[in-house]
């Protein structure tokens, strides 16, 4: 059985480690804040200019000062920091952030991810996507196997305008978990009950599978 | 000098021009300029380019401005909340200039800072690296941006000083710092007026050399994403 989008963002919650600065990008991996094991310490980073985001607040606490990149109301902890938006990047592109993970419309079997752009269609920009993706250690995409159309969202190659090339680690569909490596896609997890056969049916890129899964 | 006006008009009087280029702090409807926008509206204006994150959404913010169609050119990062944007977009009416989020806020800094352009690694490969000087360090490939000033830049601060020193509040600073260095004249509006040495001179975020004109507005604060949690049961 696929993985719902909670079990999605639960599985990305695997890629979080002890002492971890990670930004989650709009939609799904909003939702992996909810999965942060107790027995490590996270500290979100929301890219308007804030260090240890907390969580939302109780209604009529809200503040329209305190606000995350997707503009949602939110509340600050004990450890939180603000700063301007240069700083912000400046974390970003400067490599202090551990893991992003964020959502994509394509990524390719070489790490180009596309999520920002559909020409003709949506004219909203790439906000923080093109920076983010570029300068943070390990980014982690999270996103529906196939599009509305049943079509594959793992490419050979993008055909949507690019956030950044190579510059994808990892895939968590709701069918499996995928890395890419310099040899191109392997695949390293399975859904519950999803087969290879399955992942090949729906998925136009190339991919090998991983020794673990062969037994 | 006297730094403080006592409201927007009085503030923008004189610095006004079709044409214009304007720098306008704020992150979606956060930390936003609301009086120097409203005042701008007034004046009647027009032709402008104008440089901010956001473009507010339709009937607030800078949408008010768009909505009466005196934007030429918008400099953004994503302007996904705005219908009348996207009309005015795709019919020609509106040029549209898109930076990555984090090279915008560093364009406006390096702007502010004397530095004309510099080199990152965001859009390497993609359409926004297209045109631009790509240049090799350290076996990586980077690209060429510029830095960018603005005839006038509109802030908004917590508080201020009849100096002109300014702190923001929470995630209300945003883009407003870095505006506030780089304009020809900035113009701040604050929720209070503070008397010289009230501010904390090691907690000052703006120093008051970047803010020729301050007010004290009055502010609407509207929330774009009211979002809340349940109160457990006790």
């Amino acid at each position: 059985m696929a993985w719902d989008r909670n079990q999605m963002a639960a599985r990305a919650a695997q890629e979080l480690e002890d002492g971890f600065y990670v930004n989650l990008g709009i939609g799904i991996p909003t939702l992996v804040a909810n999965y942060i094991p107790d027995d490590i310490d996270v500290t979100l980073q929301s890219e308007n200019g804030m260090l240890g985001m907390g969580p939302f607040p109780y209604e009529g606490e809200e503040d329209p000062d305190l606000i995350n990149a997707g503009k949602q109301t939110i509340t600050e902890l004990r450890r939180t920091s603000y700063f301007s938006s240069a700083d912000s990047f400046g974390m970003i592109r400067g490599g202090h952030i551990d893991l992003s993970i964020l959502g994509a419309m394509e990524v390719s079997e070489k790490g180009d991810i596309a999520n920002w752009m559909i020409p003709g269609k949506m004219v909203k920009g790439m906000g923080g996507a093109m920076d983010l993706v570029a300068g943070v250690k390990r980014v982690v995409v999270i996103m529906d196997h196939t599009n509305k159309a049943g079509e594959s969202k793992l490419l050979k190659a993008c055909t949507l305008p690019l956030t950044g090339t190579g510059v994808v680690d990892r895939i968590i569909t709701n069918l499996g978990v995928f890395d890419v490596t310099p040899d191109g896609l392997l695949l390293v997890e399975l859904a519950p009950e999803v087969t290879v056969a399955d992942i090949e049916k729906a998925t136009e890129a190339k991919f090998r599978v991983s020794d673990k899964l062969a037994a | 000098m006297k730094k403080v006006y006592p409201d927007a008009d009085a503030a923008l009087d004189g610095l006004l021009f079709d044409g214009m280029t304007i720098m306008a702090g704020g992150f979606g409807l956060c930390g936003i300029p609301e009086n120097a926008i409203d005042a701008i509206l007034k004046s009647g204006v027009k032709d402008l380019t104008i440089i901010s994150n956001n473009c507010g959404v339709d009937g607030f913010g800078l949408g008010k401005l768009l909505d009466a169609k005196r934007i030429k050119k918008m400099v953004s990062s994503y302007v996904g909340e705005n219908r009348e944007f996207e009309r005015q977009f795709l019919s020609g009416e509106l040029e549209l200039e898109f930076n990555p989020q984090g090279t915008l806020a560093e364009r406006i800094r390096a702007g502010g800072a004397g530095i004309p352009g510099f080199y990152v690694k965001t859009g390497v490969g993609t359409v926004i690296a297209e045109g631009k000087d790509h240049r090799e360090f350290n076996g990586e490939t980077y690209i060429m941006e510029t830095g960018l000033t603005a005839d006038l830049s509109i802030v908004k601060a917590w508080k201020g000083d009849p100096q002109g020193n300014l702190i923001y509040r929470k995630t209300a600073r945003n883009f407003n710092p870095m505006m506030a260095s780089a304009g020809k004249v900035t113009v701040a509006e604050v929720e209070e007026i503070v008397d010289l040495g009230a501010l904390d001179p090691d907690c000052i975020h703006t120093p008051g050399i970047f803010v020729q004109r301050l007010i004290k507005g009055r502010f609407e604060k509207r929330i774009e994403q009211r979002t809340t949690r349940k109160r457990e049961a006790a």
